[in-house]
């Protein structure tokens, strides 16, 4: 699958043609092409692959798990760009190779024009990393300490890492906690710690892996305040998000992966992802329990193009695209037969959620239940 | 810019060892537990050293067993040190990943937390010595100490201590489980195979050569000899070797563990590169 490029690089290149050098005037309009897209792109992958082999009990053989395939993306400078999938799609393992962490089994990967695997040590100084849903850093060392060091990993130079440490805590509403050791931190402003981390060395790309997860409302709304007000600072900061949450891709990025068992299945602008859907009429039923009312009996009636069906505490919350809102009819009709009461319909704009039920099958929920029975 | 970049990633990975190693609770309690540690370790030898021999203190073996005990210490804290910075930054702290994407030098980074290792196992090592010439007559007369063959076989060894320190954290970033155990293990096999605590006579003929191939052994003898002269060489494993021989044998013996542990370390970290399980957590 390969992505659609943002504001067109190649259109910029071509139009910049004329700026060659001598030694470059050899070089054929591909390889032309080829070079100055790879300078406007921050990231950049190839057919890249990744296979897991996974150790079993010693007498069986190793088995193979295949955690990306053929993913061929492109991200340009000053994208903000999200991979969107559920848990075990392999977002953290693409993040995780364009980090250097991790090494493809097949294909090849760009970040800051350098490849990931090859030419690991000119990747490293132009890129940080924030991974969300873990307690990471030195419990010992205050705030300031722990994100101290990590400047001076980076060569930042003491007295200017402190003036970051400063504006970023301020920015992230946690100045007030500089002095506090980590240790005494609660989870989320932990998080907010480590979120300040990745911006602290000022990449030129930066992964945030569910950089929100398991933060309250609160908290998840100050870090998108904040990745924002970071990005739009300066014009070449690039960003590449993971994120199960539907709502968090929709609001923060300029274009979205949608990714599922290792495949990148779509990608585009969250607008034209759900302009896919935008012909379909989108109803949202809360119902009382199904009793035996089957996805697969939905799906069947004519003109329903998809299903998903969420278990709540008093029955099951329906998602429903119909091709024409007259089929709508035939579905309270099939309710009334299983004896299925409505409780409340609405009729809404498609989601992201809707995008992927669309080219999966399955809600993102679903999805995941799904991947942890097989 | 290598040359800076290995600066930094060292001068910054022993600051955090020290902060991690001197910070875990208040400076009070340090530095009782500082003093106490070693002279637990010492005592335990010394009472069963007294139990064996019928309190034969004034034995040329007693300040033999005592000073290699002594600076074995630095065996546990450089050695292990290195390899442990492992276990603490993937398992407890969680941040050997975000050390790996930064721009420093790996191996450089952990002998820097080694490093930290060293100043509070130097703390030790000198407490272990102070208490044995003062209260247990470990008789070292500072007058005819060989201070030059003393430093230079100490800083030797501790280079040479931290670069097989370097060959275990490999092994342990490519350890899934019982990782932590890796270190002690050598460590404690090291104790039997350098004579530590006892002249490497006292092993079986066909165990002494492993003893031969380890520089700790001839590092701890040069170490006996530049304090205790005479003392030490008065055990026949070595005798028959002058200082500056013996000196030649642990830079070479030094130098090729240095080589082999670079490698190893290499060769592990790619194979944790390709396996990712430079995050690999196991909570076990």
């Amino acid at each position: 699958m390969l992505c659609p490029k943002f504001i067109t690089p190649t259109q910029k290149a071509l139009d910049d043609n004329h700026t060659l050098n001598p030694r470059q005037a050899n070089e054929s309009p591909n390889k032309i092409l080829r070079r100055k897209m790879s300078a406007s792109l921050a990231i950049e992958t190839q057919d890249l692959g990744r296979i897991y082999k996974l150790r079993g009990s010693k007498k069986e053989p190793r088995k193979e798990l295949v955690a990306l395939q053929d993913v061929n993306l492109t991200v340009a400078k000053g994208e903000l760009f999200g991979l969107l999938g559920p848990n075990g799609a392999g977002k953290t393992t693409l993040i995780k190779i364009l980090t250097t962490l991790l090494s493809p089994t097949s294909g090849w990967a760009k970040v800051a024009g350098a490849d990931v695997d090859r030419e690991a040590e000119s990747v490293r100084p132009r890129i940080n990393m924030v991974s969300g849903g873990e307690s990471s850093g030195y419990g010992l060392l205050t705030v300031r300490e722990n994100l101290w060091m990590f400047s001076q990993f980076y060569g930042v130079p003491s007295k200017e890492a402190n003036e970051r440490i400063e504006a970023l805590l301020e920015m992230i509403g946690m100045k007030d906690r500089m002095h506090t050791k980590s240790s005494d931190l609660s989870t989320g402003l932990r998080q907010k710690m480590n979120i300040v981390r990745g911006f602290l060395t000022q990449p030129e790309v930066l992964f945030l892996d569910e950089p929100t997860l398991g933060l309250d409302v609160g908290a998840m709304r100050d870090v998108r305040k904040f990745v924002l007000e970071w990005l739009k600072a300066d014009k070449e900061r690039t960003l590449l998000l993971t994120t199960h949450y539907m709502m968090e891709a929709e609001e923060l990025c300029d274009r979205v992966a949608i990714i599922n068992k290792g495949r990148v299945l779509a990608c585009d602008t969250p607008t034209a992802l759900k302009q896919r859907l935008q012909k379909d009429a989108i109803f949202e039923i809360q119902t009382s329990p199904l009793n035996g009312l089957s996805q697969q009996m939905l799906v069947d009636q004519p003109e329903v193009t998809q299903a998903a069906i969420a278990e709540t505490e008093t029955g099951a919350k329906l998602s429903l695209s119909l091709v024409e809102e007259s089929a709508l009819a035939r579905v309270i009709n099939l309710f009334t037969q299983k004896d299925v009461k409505v409780m409340n319909l609405t009729k809404r704009e498609p989601t992201l959620e809707d995008v992927f039920v669309d080219l999966v099958g399955r809600s993102m929920a679903e999805e995941e239940d799904h991947g942890n029975t097989e | 810019m290598q040359t800076s970049t290995s600066w930094r990633s060292f001068r910054t990975a022993a600051w955090l060892g020290w902060v991690i190693e001197s910070n875990w609770t208040d400076p009070f309690l340090f530095a009782v537990y500082s003093i106490v540690k070693p002279l637990s370790g010492a005592a335990i030898l010394v009472i069963m050293y007294g139990v064996i021999t019928q309190g034969a203190y004034d034995s040329a073996l007693f300040p033999y067993i005592y000073l290699g005990n002594a600076f074995y210490i630095y065996v546990g804290a450089v050695m292990t040190g290195v390899s442990w910075a492992v276990v603490d930054d993937r398992e407890l702290y969680k941040t050997l990943k975000y050390m790996y994407i930064a721009p420093i030098n790996i191996p450089i980074y952990l002998l820097g937390r080694g490093g930290a290792r060293f100043i509070v196992g130097s703390i030790a090592v000198l407490i272990t010595i102070l208490t044995g010439v003062f209260f247990l007559n470990v008789d070292i007369n500072l007058a005819e100490v060989n201070w030059g063959l003393f430093f230079v076989s100490l800083t030797l060894g501790i280079i040479m201590l931290a670069l097989i320190g370097l060959m275990l954290a490999g092994w342990t970033l490519i350890t899934a489980r019982h990782e932590g155990f890796i270190g002690e293990a050598v460590a404690a096999a090291l104790y039997i195979f350098s004579g530590a605590v006892f002249p490497l006579d006292v092993l079986p003929e066909w165990l002494r050569p492993v003893g031969y191939f380890m520089p700790t052994t001839y590092w701890l003898e040069l170490l006996r000899r530049s304090l205790v002269g005479d003392v030490a060489q008065a055990f026949p494993t070595l005798s028959q070797f002058s200082n500056l021989e013996i000196l030649g044998v642990m830079i070479g013996l030094s130098i090729l563990f240095g080589l082999v542990s670079v490698w190893v370390f290499k060769v592990c970290d790619n194979i944790a590169r390709e396996n990712g399980m430079i995050d690999r957590t196991t909570n076990y």
